[in-house]
């Protein structure tokens, strides 16, 4: 104890004017793992330098060695507030690899999924913009709603968060009459807390003047650093992947694009609001689709890559050939390479994928959108207070398992 | 009305026999370019006036060990947003000198992006303001998405997975 304390200052730090602020890793109001080394002038930032990898997976790796129905749990972890977008992603980069068609049933199911996990995305970024700013109620009001969701994906397919939800060619089983009752109930309960919601926030005064101007990037500079998704579209740019390039026959509904105008982080709330009542009213459409369409399909027919039914496994001969073939990696896979994209909870989550022929993957990049914008943090706090950098942080819907992959 | 042909009539016309290797899978339309007019190639492709591809979409690198002096390929993929289109190239270069340019100059996206290609395969982007690992730990002495790196360790004995097709390359 009497060792005489070394404490070795970097150079210049004596005289300097400024203060440095390490603002997570394991910060409460930053909402996963991050640091901030944040250099400032009293209240206000001059510089922040984002330090990212805390939780690094080597997804990329891990699926160069993993067969292609084995990857749909690395992609759960991407964006863990929707995974189930992540996993039709991957399901639909390797069917457009394959070059497979599916029923529309399917496709209309994929969409009740990716957009019921579009709005349970949203409802957790813009309610927690609501407790960074003080007002913690919207946040408890509307996790009942995301509670509602993630039964209705427990009842398809048995967990809720990470859900590793449906198979290549389709669903694992079929929606079951409780899934259409659990849909059915939150369609009717939860527009009524989503007016409540934005009742308790839209003009809300406090909210106002800490969201309006705050965190705000030209239309310019965000597309220069590559947003895409809610942020992108709240500084007046309309590319939604939705229909720029259309997947999983979202061509045949009726939706529209919200877009803003400063890029701030209201126009970012307003714009996450604006996509849950389209989400809704796209959950309703295809819910009107599917009623006229074959109620036993829930998968395409592709039984080289769709793993069978393990009651045909043991009683069908075909079947448990295409079993054994598809789990030893005897399957011929075509070789090229593909790009395929979704529109995620917070952007363009891509898919690039170069297959050999083998039973794995040559090479699988993933596109993850938070982890290419959250480049853009530093210019966008810059001048700011510490308490805007918060609220900032947040809107961005950044995930940090999606930014680490 | 952009498309496929122009595009590549374009870059044909402006590059001659540099650019080559069209094809378009999937839709989209690939190529392959000189190592050393990957700036040049991005840099006609956002400003020319017709072609527009003023996003930087995607930015990664492949490990090719199979070919001998252009073992690593850095890709990068470019889109149109106005026009919904969008184009991918590739620029080789030899895993005993991997230098290629920076595109950091032209898309800010490129910054973490370049980092994390350098990180996973040691590309050595010439020109980047802060060539650092990104994920990884900054002690690493190795590029772990090189294929010549396998994912388990290969002491243990118990995670053969060679009966699955998992093999290290």
């Amino acid at each position: 104890m009497n060792q005489k304390q070394n404490i070795q200052l970097p150079e210049g730090s004596l005289g300097k004017q400024t203060s440095t602020l390490n603002l997570g890793p394991t910060h409460p109001a930053t909402h996963g793992v991050f640091q901030n080394i944040l250099e400032m002038d009293g209240e206000r930032i001059i510089d922040a330098v984002p330090t990212i990898g805390f939780i690094h997976r080597a997804f990329e790796k891990l699926a160069e060695h993993r067969a292609y129905y084995q990857i749909t749990p690395l992609t759960d972890r991407l964006n863990y507030c929707s995974s189930p977008i992540n996993n039709m992603g991957w399901h639909m980069t390797f069917e457009k690899l394959i070059g497979a068609t599916l029923p529309k049933r399917v496709e209309y199911m994929r969409v009740i999924i990716m957009e019921l996990s579009r709005i349970a995305d949203h409802l957790v970024c813009n309610s927690v913009i609501g407790v960074d700013t003080g007002a913690f109620t919207g946040f408890i009001y509307v996790f009942e709603f995301r509670e509602l969701i993630y039964e209705i994906f427990e009842e398809i397919c048995g967990s809720r968060l990470t859900t590793n939800i449906g198979r290549i060619g389709g669903f694992e089983r079929n929606f079951t009459d409780i899934v259409f009752q659990k849909l059915d109930h939150f369609l009717k309960t939860f527009p009524k807390a989503m007016e409540e919601f934005e009742t308790l926030f839209n003009r809300n005064r406090i909210f106002m003047e800490r969201t309006m101007g705050v965190g705000g990037i030209g239309a310019e500079r965000a597309l220069n650093y590559g947003f895409t998704g809610p942020n992108l579209r709240a500084t007046g740019i309309d590319y939604d992947i939705r229909t720029a390039h259309p997947y999983s026959s979202y061509e045949d509904f009726d939706f529209s694009i919200p877009v803003g105008s400063t890029g701030d982080v209201y126009d970012r709330y307003l714009v996450r609001n604006e996509e849950i009542w389209q989400s809704v009213s796209i959950i309703k459409q295809a819910i009107e689709k599917i009623k006229n369409l074959d109620p036993t399909i829930f998968h395409a027919d592709l039984p080289d890559y769709y793993l069978p039914e393990k009651e045909d496994v043991y009683n069908k001969m075909e079947a448990l050939i295409y079993h054994f073939k598809i789990v030893m990696g005897e399957t011929n896979i075509p070789t090229g390479e593909v790009y395929h994209s979704v529109e995620g909870g917070n952007g363009e989550l891509g898919f690039y994928l170069i297959s050999d022929g083998g039973r794995t993957p040559y090479r699988l990049h993933f596109r993850r959108p938070c982890f290419i914008y959250y480049q853009a943090y530093p210019e966008i706090v810059r001048g700011s207070m510490l308490s805007d950098a918060v609220v900032t942080m947040s809107s961005l819907n950044l995930i940090a398992g999606e930014i680490d992959a | 009305m952009l498309t496929n042909d122009l595009i590549q009539n374009r870059l044909t016309e402006k590059f001659g026999d540099r650019v080559y290797n069209f094809s378009a899978p999937y839709g989209m339309l690939t190529f392959d370019a000189d190592n050393d007019i990957n700036l040049k190639v991005l840099g006609f492709l956002k400003e020319d006036e017709t072609l527009g591809f003023t996003y930087l979409n995607d930015l990664t690198a492949v490990h090719y060990p199979s070919q001998k002096g252009k073992e690593l390929a850095v890709v990068y993929m470019l889109q149109n947003i106005h026009a919904g289109i969008r184009v991918r190239f590739k620029v080789f270069a030899d895993i005993a000198k991997p230098d290629v340019f920076t595109a950091t100059g032209l898309f800010e996206t490129a910054n973490w992006l370049e980092r994390e290609a350098y990180d996973f395969f040691g590309v050595n982007f010439v020109g980047h303001p802060n060539l650092i690992r990104i994920m990884n730990v900054d002690e690493m002495d190795y590029h772990p998405l090189r294929k010549e790196y396998p994912l388990e360790e290969r002491t243990r004995i118990d995670k053969d997975d060679e009966m699955f097709g998992r093999i290290a390359q």
